[in-house]
């Protein structure tokens, strides 16, 4: 178990040090900062005095284990474009995106896999077949035009909830949450089914796919030959396996929530990470880009770790040594 | 007569397809009484497994009961509501199914699954359910009930398995089990501990059973009364020892002609020719190992398999070599030795002929389903280029599938649309091919039903003496190697334990491992002899026995045993590698 662990941090460590040398590597080839801060007029000798004081002089190799040692202290240097810290500047879009994140994933699994078993057990059934006919459409929807297609029903012709910003926000000192106010929580409800529509159908078709595929199997007929009652047949021995795969397609599809917040953040100008980013993007706010690019890698090595952790959790044939099967 | 607990009478079982009805079962009738084992035997698609499914309830959609009515205890139950059957399903009609490996949820406790079942039929607490699922677990012979509780299926041997499978379907004390197949996915020595475990429950619970299997020998050591079923159809019924002795219908009587019966021989003794194979003291080892993090930092040790430990043994030209012994003995591994799939890491493989081709066991899945049978065989011809032009080519595909008695009209069709007997044909005509002078078949018939393995057999005994051929026949049925082997090779754990002419090593075997394997074949002949059913079971692979491998099962072991590996030695009568053996010699 601690070896299992212990690999899996290193393989994590070893994929943020090649993300972290791509993010180095936007420096390199993503235009000269010091014309960005300078101004196409200042002289060569201030040029130079600039490139000496940001260490741009120094050898590539050596830039490298610098950024990298400031990385890892959570320092990414000031923004290009309003010349603020980038981790202070993180520190304040984080929650906008943590929080939208989590909502839509909310909405995915609260809905998706009810949805999923439901359309499972009554496969015939018309109002399974109508589920899973939207589901199509849910996957097939590029997320800017739900976004859009919601703001105009609920926002525009409905006036029923916000169709911009976060609503009022209560500063916990460390953290800004939506959360805890009426218009935030209002707020909060397009953007997160906006992004959560996809992974909704997505999960939901998963599931179905799973239990389908388990309701199929020996152990299944075999717990009705012994009389089993249905309820406990399909929640406690066909969904308990079926879970098992959706765990970790779910648990990588809430990295995707987090690192493709930027569309939806952007219809919905959802003051978070992605929008940060895309203005960044616009402005070649270079050590914004980054640190987004190491935030995000973060995210999905962390996640995966979970959701390794949890599948040994599930399943006990991870867990315990025991006879091997048949050659 | 005791009043029957079963009553089956006219049954029908129908598919409804938008290509019209397939009649599964059709007019099936039969009554069974407490205490009464009934055997139910026929071939794949004879109907057996749904018979037992309509008894339980348990026919899927689009199949359903289209006629006849099922009595237990004389009350009808095939028409009663859903909820009301799954009542009677498990508390008065158990079930076993075929597949110990997947008939258990992976993810639950096999205590969990036995104590929810109990409760399910029997109004007991649960620390009385536990009780009585201990008692239950003690009852089909598992050791340290107590201990295995709370142990995840995947911890037991496929065999202690499918005796969870029945401590399940045991519960609720039903009257009436249907056990479909339930030997069939394990070793014989395994088989025949199952088979002596249901006998008991028949006698001491009074427990009647239906044993449907295709497997006439397991019927002929437990069953009273058996049943023939061919499409869907019971054409012949009767005592068990009455229908296996003396078949009165024309179908049952080839079946049991098709059964491959120890030593029924009608082969020549080949004379000694020169050595075509040869392997000196082979071995080959795969490594199991956890990831070097693992051992560093959890102390894992490394696992190593020796699947083939210094097994040396030789086949000369134009003879047939058995080799046998249960899963995991390293049969397969030798055949994939002889093939160069494996390279060996000591020891070496001498081969003095040209060329080899293999016959798998599955033909469904040995065969590219996208090719054409014609490109199938045709491939070996163009790969080693024997043959040149498309004419000459598609001549010589025309006479290989004539040699394995498809006609040259089959050269244009696919895989699925052959039958899988005809599959195994298309498989040997593609070896054929390939000009081989050696063919080695692991388990070339064990996928086949009896009428079609009876075919194959004789095809491969004509093939050998028209063409000359050598074959290494793998397989786990003893019965089927006596009928084709010259000589035989026994191995247990990796290694070569027996070796000599079949005849003398079937009818005089000298190592404990040959004769517990010859004891546990099941008895077609019924000569009645009570037979105490093999101990114990394979040891894992990963932690062989020291000494001799065998000696935790073996009734001779003495000390030197359990320190000292026997060497084969060999005499004129053939070889053999144990220690209690020597003594006698």
């Amino acid at each position: 178990m601690i070896a299992f662990v212990l690999r899996r941090l290193l393989q994590s460590v070893l994929v943020l040090g090649v993300v972290a040398l791509v993010a180095f590597g936007l420096f390199q080839f993503i235009g000269d900062p010091v014309n960005n801060m300078l101004g196409q007029d200042a002289s060569v000798a201030e040029r130079a005095r600039l490139r000496a004081s940001l260490g741009l002089d120094d050898p590539v190799v050596l830039q490298f284990l610098r950024f990298i040692g400031h990385a890892v202290q959570g320092e990414f240097g000031m923004s290009l474009r309003n010349a603020r810290p980038v981790s202070v500047l993180i520190a304040e879009r984080l929650p906008a995106t943590v929080e939208l994140a989590f909502s839509a994933a909310f909405v995915a699994l609260a809905l998706g896999i009810p949805l999923g078993i439901f359309t499972a057990l009554r496969r015939r059934s018309p109002v399974a077949q109508g589920v899973l006919a939207l589901s199509l459409l849910g996957v097939s929807l590029p997320t800017f035009v739900t976004g859009i297609l919601l703001v105009m029903v609920f926002g525009v012709y409905w006036d029923l909830l916000p169709t911009f910003g976060r609503g009022d926000v209560v500063d916990l000192g460390f953290w800004q949450t939506g959360f805890l106010t009426l218009s935030g929580l209002q707020s909060l409800v397009l953007p997160a089914f906006t992004l959560g529509l996809f992974q909704l159908a997505l999960i939901m078709r998963l599931v179905r796919a799973e239990m389908l595929d388990v309701l199929r199997a020996d152990f299944i007929r075999f717990a009705r030959a012994r009389g089993l009652p249905e309820r406990k047949i399909n929640y406690g021995h066909a969904l308990r396996n079926a879970l098992v795969p959706v765990v970790t397609i779910t648990g990588l599809q809430l990295g995707t929530l987090i690192a493709f917040a930027v569309i939806t953040e952007t219809v919905f100008q959802w003051p978070g990470l992605g929008l940060l980013f895309i203005q960044a993007v616009q402005f070649a706010d270079v050590p914004v880009m980054a640190a987004y690019l190491l935030l995000v890698a973060l995210m999905f090595v962390g996640l995966n770790l979970a959701v390794d952790l949890l599948y040994y959790a599930i399943d006990p044939r991870l867990r315990v040594g025991g006879f091997r099967g048949r050659a | 007569m005791t009043e029957p607990v079963l009553f089956v009478r006219n049954l029908r079982v129908e598919f409804t397809s938008r290509r019209g009805t397939l009649v599964a079962v059709d007019d099936v009738s039969f009554d069974l009484a407490p205490g009464e084992l009934l055997g139910v035997v026929g071939e794949s698609g004879a109907g057996k497994t749904m018979t037992g499914a309509a008894v339980l309830g348990l026919v899927e959609p689009p199949g359903r009961i289209a006629g006849g009515e099922v009595l237990l205890s004389g009350r009808r139950i095939d028409n009663l509501p859903p909820a009301e059957l799954r009542r009677i399903r498990g508390r008065e009609i158990g079930a076993i199914f075929q597949d110990p490996l997947t008939s258990l949820d992976p993810l639950q406790r096999i205590g969990d699954q036995l104590v929810e079942t109990i409760r399910t039929h029997m109004p007991l607490s649960a620390a009385h359910a536990k009780q009585r699922a201990l008692d239950l677990l003690r009852e089909v012979g598992i050791p340290g009930a107590a201990e295995r509780f709370g142990n995840y299926p995947h911890q037991f041997s496929g065999g202690m398995r499918q005796r969870v499978v029945i401590a399940l379907a045991l519960a609720a004390e039903p009257r009436v089990i249907i056990a479909d197949e339930p030997t069939t996915a394990l070793d014989v020595s395994v088989q025949a501990q199952i088979i002596a475990l249901l006998r008991r429950l028949a006698r001491d619970h009074g427990t009647a059973i239906v044993l449907v299997t295709h497997d006439i020998g397991v019927i002929a050591e437990i069953a009273d009364r058996m049943v023939v079923m061919r499409a869907g159809r019971i054409v012949e019924t009767g005592v068990t020892r009455d229908v296996i002795h003396a078949p009165t219908h024309p179908y049952t009587q080839a079946l049991m002609a098709a059964i491959p019966v120890m030593g029924r021989r009608d082969v020549a003794v080949k004379p000694q020719a020169e050595t075509l194979l040869e392997f000196r003291g082979v071995q080959k080892s795969f490594d199991l190992s956890p990831p070097l993090l693992e051992r560093l930092f959890a102390g894992a040790s490394r696992r190593i398999v020796r699947a083939v430990d210094r097994v040396s043994f030789h086949i000369g030209r134009g003879e047939t070599y058995g080799l046998v012994g249960e899963s995991g003995c390293g049969k397969s591994t030798v055949a994939r030795l002889v093939a160069g799939l494996y390279r060996p890491e000591r020891g070496e493989v001498r081969y003095a002929g040209r060329r080899l081709q293999m016959i798998f066991q599955d033909p469904y899945a040995s065969l590219d389903p996208r090719w054409c049978a014609g490109d199938i065989i045709a491939e070996p011809i163009r790969f080693h280029g024997l043959l040149s032009g498309e004419a000459a080519i598609s001549r010589r595909v025309d006479e290989l599938l004539g040699q394995v008695g498809l006609s040259p009209a089959d050269a244009a069709k696919y895989p699925h649309e052959f039958s899988g007997g005809q599959r195994q044909r298309i498989s040997i005509a593609r070896a054929l091919a390939g000009e081989p002078d050696l063919l080695v078949c692991d388990e070339p018939t064990s996928a086949l039903d009896v009428s079609v393995q009876a075919q194959v057999i004789e095809l491969m005994r004509e093939l050998q003496q028209r063409l000359g051929l050598t074959y290494l026949f793998i397989s786990h049925n003893l019965a089927v190697v006596s009928n084709i082997a010259d000589r035989v090779g026994v191995m247990y754990l990796g290694r070569l334990v027996e070796e000599g002419p079949v005849e003398r090593v079937f009818t005089a075997p000298r190592h404990p491992y040959t004769r517990m394997l010859l004891a546990a074949v099941p008895d077609l002949a019924m000569l009645g002899i009570e037979r105490p059913p093999p101990a114990g079971e394979i040891a894992d692979p990963l932690a062989v026995p020291p000494g001799c491998a065998f000696h935790p099962r073996c009734p001779l072991a003495f000390d030197r045993c359990r320190a000292e590996t026997p060497a084969l030695r060999a005499d004129a009568a053939g070889a053999v590698a144990c220690h209690a053996a020597d003594m006698d010699l």
